[in-house]
């Protein structure tokens, strides 16, 4: 490859070459791929990220600093130890092990260097043996190879880090001030990744940011929408802003797999899972907990498989995601991870443990944070044979007290479901009848705001049946339940209201198996995904009754706009066909379609919790009709504009057309003769001689019947 | 009104032609057979015994004379319509695709497909008014196109041919030198095969369908691309209603996928679109598989399917379509 040429080179060979420099298009020259001639690309940041994959050719090899110091006799034996203690941890390649000594004295030299088969197992020897005391004065230093380099490199003398100059972000909540209230969506469909705004008045999507490869495997907003998550090989990222979309921070994680953003945004919990080089060895965990501002890692976690497989009731293998499941509101404030007969609460002051210990639950299978409390609760199934019966707890964090604990008895599965304000929960229990062979199901009902936390039993008007979903109101008090065991279930409403669960209304034999609440509460739709292929039932239960019933045809996901406005129903590429998506206003009504294969992602971006004090929501509710002039009036405008922009586009269409048919008539009017030739002077080709022509074939045909009587 | 269901063919129906009264319907099927029926109560008249392989494709003279097929079998055949008789049979060295009559009927365009090597290419033959003086001899052999070329049909007085097929290019040939005069654009072309392709009564436009889920309205002298209908099935036949500005799309699912999911998901229906605003007016249901040929009547008040399910459906507008608002 030739050297950097500076300019003045570059005018020479130009001039030489009679080229005009001043005429060429710079931005139009397209190198070669893999060619840079010489020229160093200024976006040196791409490059840095591969490098991180690549160079890291040593990282299987670790350095183990501290070893006695061994004359040439005793040199086997040490190597005997050594080669015991890191092949414990994993596979030492073949003439893996080197211990250097020295030349004249034939002494080792106190250190050894060990090449694994993988940089995982590298990085596990260093994590278990950094600081083995092989005896008093031996501690072992154990370094990977690959930072021998970085630490060698670290100056002797400290100097202050040079403080960047403030620039201000972009405003990351920027989408929330357009004009039109509209919300945004990110599609993933074929390679591309596109974000658009529900402009559901003009019934289309407005482009706001498309990319293609923007993520390796799918995206995911934070939970308040400020950030869209991308997944790559080398780590997470977050973009964010109303239109640019620019990339704020990079998590770095080799193989990311999942990312969990805790409730108010503020950590990024990403996961990876590695192979293990031994097949006997369960696979390798990495978690990592990131500031999702500064991007630094606040906490690592890393074991095998089988210490994150614990929890989901089950019991199934590969860990149960969320691993660390956020608790305590929109401050962020505490985590946990269930274990092996523990709870392991942590809280982000310090990363750590909560009074430096879990809490110990014997046998615990399953834990749900309340939304909006630091109070989590937790089921424990019945043991020994019947003999200590199952239960459930409520604790409160950080004091680790138990609130209230509720036993139950001949339990077979529970399943915990939180309100969204953190007001009521409901736990499922499923038991067994008398003669073990079947189940029935009852409902147990925490009031958690009340005092002492009332129970409440209720169960099913047949509490035989089947409950094939359950949900809570958003912020409501009512919640509904899709139940039996026929074809076509039932489907009923509770509200909780006033200190007792009161059915509302039973609706017999529909066709569903998922509810999905408005965020806003009181509307819900009542869906038959997969096997009832997609059949929609849109339900006002203030009113109790049903606004519309639709279809969209082998649907597999539906979601609420954040206000509640407006629903997404889409087919993914589970189908093979009709992959696209579905936006329906909230009573049901279709406002428009749009149809891509490959269609992968439907998420509307979350919006964060109104600003707005209670008193004030309460106020505009009260006075609705004035505010909402101003939106009818908006309303009113658009329609208008839509049908005048409707009259416009046919009239010009109906133009165009026109222009086309006259030109074809003149055509058609010009080569008559030349066609008339073609046919042997047969003239007739327009519409108006058919009747005629017809007489002719009449005639026609006398004469062949004068041919038979001959 | 109801349908007439025209159950002749015992394969899956490949092309369809109405002669140029309107009261003869001809049908190719992948039995070996194609078939006459009355356009207007679908019995059946007649049947041209004779070829060896799938017919995929047929075209009546314009005195309803004379039929040529294109068959499977290597070979395309002149039938003394009224009699059903052999009147010549045109012997390929691969099976014959596309055929069409000129203006005039003097000539006819061939099509053969790619086969054990040969590339695919448009024959031209000269059409004897006596059969006894027909010969075999091409008058013109155009090659190029990659891949089965669909249908060719004439241009303006006969001084081009239009092909279209497998590399999803429309071409413009001349008839006088052979030369290619004009391939569409690439960025507004089709995307995937074309199938089918359908003449204005007028010839001055013409109608391509794809398995890209669309169908294309272009002028047949510029090659300009006028109008595209989108969809949601691949396409296998387009017809124009020679009365109104409407577009029929046929197609569905890929046989091959049918069984796999609910008969909805197929969206084998017919489906009408607004020729100019290229918006769906409508749709006809009734065929068990995709749709691989239409045809509308000349007087345009009826029009025929046929589908991979072997049936002919013959359907006789209601007084309602004919009020459908247009522009």
């Amino acid at each position: 490859m030739a050297d950097v040429m500076s300019m003045e080179d570059i005018r020479a060979e130009a001039a030489r070459l009679n080229i005009d420099l001043s005429s060429v298009d710079w931005n139009s020259i397209r190198l070669p791929p893999g060619e840079d001639f010489g020229i160093k690309s200024d976006d040196d940041d791409l490059n840095e990220e591969d490098s991180l994959e690549f160079d890291a050719g040593f990282g299987n090899i670790i350095v183990v600093d501290n070893l006695p110091v061994v004359p040439r006799e005793k040199f086997e034996k040490l190597e005997g130890v050594v080669r015991k203690i890191y092949s414990q941890i994993g596979v030492i390649k073949e003439n893996g092990l080197w211990m250097p000594v020295e030349e004249d004295t034939g002494k080792t030299r106190g250190y050894c260097f060990i090449e694994y088969n993988t940089p995982q197992e590298a990085e596990l020897a260093k994590e278990k043996t950094n600081g083995y005391k092989l005896d008093r004065a031996h501690i072992f230093a154990v370094n990977m190879f690959d930072e021998i380099e970085k630490f060698m490199k670290v100056p002797d003398e400290w100097a202050p880090p040079e403080i960047k100059p403030y620039t201000p972000g972009e405003n990351l909540q920027h989408w929330l001030t357009d004009e039109k209230g509209r919300d945004q969506f990110v599609i993933r469909a074929g390679s591309d990744t596109e974000v658009l705004w529900n402009d559901a008045r003009q019934v289309k999507a407005d482009p706001v940011y498309k990319r293609p490869f923007w993520t390796e495997s799918f995206v995911q907003w934070s939970p308040l929408g400020t950030y869209l998550a991308t997944v790559h090989r080398q780590g997470a990222a977050v973009w964010g802003g109303a239109t640019t979309f620019n990339r704020l921070m990079r998590y770095a994680h080799p193989q990311v797999k999942l990312i969990d953003f805790s409730p108010g945004e503020k950590y990024l919990v990403t996961y990876s899972s590695h192979e293990p080089s031994n097949p006997r060895d369960t696979h390798r965990v990495v978690l990592n907990i990131f500031d999702v501002r500064t991007g630094k890692v606040m906490r690592d976690f890393k074991g095998s498989a089988d210490e994150f497989a614990i929890g989901g009731t089950g019991g199934f293998t590969g860990v149960s995601w969320p691993v660390f499941r956020w608790g305590g509101g929109k401050e962020d404030k505490y985590f946990a991870r269930m274990g092996k007969n523990v709870i392991s609460v942590y809280e982000t002051e310090t990363f750590s443990l909560i009074d430096k210990k879990s809490i110990k639950v014997e046998n615990v299978m399953d834990f749900s944070w309340s939304p909006t409390d630091p109070i989590f609760a937790l089921f424990v199934p019945e043991l020994g044979g019947g003999n200590q019966p199952a239960r459930v707890s409520l604790f409160q964090i950080p004091s680790k007290e138990e609130l209230r604990q509720k036993n139950l008895f001949s339990v077979n599965d529970c399943k915990m479901y939180w309100q969204s304000n953190g007001e009521y929960l409901a736990v499922k229990v499923d038991r067994y009848t008398k003669t073990k062979k079947s189940t029935y199901t009852g409902f147990e009902l925490f009031r958690i705001k009340e005092r002492d936390i009332p129970i409440e039993v209720f169960e099913l008007d047949n509490k035989n049946d089947k409950v094939i979903a359950f949900a809570w109101e958003p912020k409501g008090h009512r919640f509904g339940v899709i139940h039996g065991d026929n074809p076509r279930p039932d489907v009923s409403f509770y509200s909780v209201k006033g200190g007792k669960v009161a059915k509302l209304v039973t609706l017999k034999q529909k066709q569903a198996n998922h509810l999905f609440w408005s965020p806003g509460g009181r509307f819900v739709i009542l869906a038959g995904l997969k096997g009832f292929n997609g059949q929609l039932e849109f339900y006002n239960v203030d009113e109790l009754e049903t606004m519309a019933t639709a279809e969209h045809f082998m649907a597999t996901d539906i979601e609420w706009d954040p206000t509640g406005r407006y629903v997404a129903t889409s087919v993914t590429s589970v189908h093979e066909m009709e992959n696209g998506f579905n936006i329906w206003s909230f009573n049901g009504k279709l406002l428009y379609r749009i149809l891509k294969d490959h269609f992968f992602q439907f998420l509307w971006r979350p919006r964060p919790p109104s600003f707005l004090s209670p008193e004030k929501e309460e106020e505009i509710m009260k006075n609705l009709k004035k505010y909402s002039k101003k939106y009818d009036v908006q309303d009113q405008d658009i329609s208008v504009l839509l049908s005048e922009q409707d009259r416009e586009k046919r009239k010009q269409l109906k133009e165009e057309w026109e222009r086309w048919v006259n030109e074809w008539k003149k055509h058609h009017e010009e080569e008559k003769m030349d066609r008339q030739m073609l046919r042997d002077g047969e003239a007739s080709d327009v519409e108006e001689e058919y009747e005629a022509k017809e007489i002719e074939v009449e005639e026609l045909l006398d004469v062949s019947e004068e041919v038979q009587d001959v | 009104m109801r349908p007439i269901l025209m159950k002749g063919h015992e394969r899956p129906l490949t092309f369809l032609k109405y002669n140029r009264d309107g009261d003869l319907l001809f049908s190719c099927a992948k039995d070996h057979t194609p078939t006459v029926w009355f356009a207007d109560n679908g019995e059946r008249l007649g049947t041209y015994r004779g070829h060896n392989g799938a017919v995929w494709c047929c075209d009546v003279s314009r005195d309803s004379t004379r039929l040529i097929t294109g068959s499977a079998d290597q070979s395309a055949k002149l039938w003394d319509v009224q009699t059903g008789t052999q009147l010549f049979t045109f012997n390929f060295d691969s099976p014959a695709r596309a055929v069409d009559f000129s203006v005039g009927d003097k000539l006819a365009v061939i099509t053969t497909d790619p086969f054990m090597g040969l590339t695919s290419a448009i024959h031209v033959k000269r059409i004897a008014a006596d059969p006894d003086d027909q010969i075999g001899e091409s008058v013109l052999v155009l090659k190029g196109p990659q891949g089965r070329i669909n249908r060719a049909v004439w241009g303006p007085l006969n001084k081009t041919i239009i092909s279209a097929g497998e590399d999803a290019v429309v071409r413009i040939w001349d008839t006088e030198t052979g030369k290619l005069l004009q391939e569409n654009e690439k960025e507004i072309g089709h995307k995937k095969t074309i199938t089918s392709l359908a003449k204005s009564t007028d010839g001055s436009h013409f109608l391509t369908g794809s398995l890209d889920k669309s169908a294309k309205l272009w002028d047949i002298r510029t090659l300009t691309l006028i109008k595209t209908y989108v969809t949601e099935r691949p396409v296998n036949a387009v017809a124009m209603s020679p009365l109104l500005n409407h577009v029929v799309l046929g197609g569905g699912q890929d046989a091959s996928a049918v069984t796999t999911t609910d008969h909805r998901a197929g969206k084998f229906e017919a489906k009408f679109y607004d020729k100019v605003l290229q918006e769906e007016i409508g749709g006809v249901k009734g065929h068990f598989g995709p749709i691989n040929a239409l045809a509308f009547n000349p007087d345009g008040k009826s029009f025929s399917s046929g589908g991979e399910d072997g049936y002919v459906r013959l359907h006789h507008f209601d007084p309602d379509y004919f009020k459908i608002p247009s522009i």
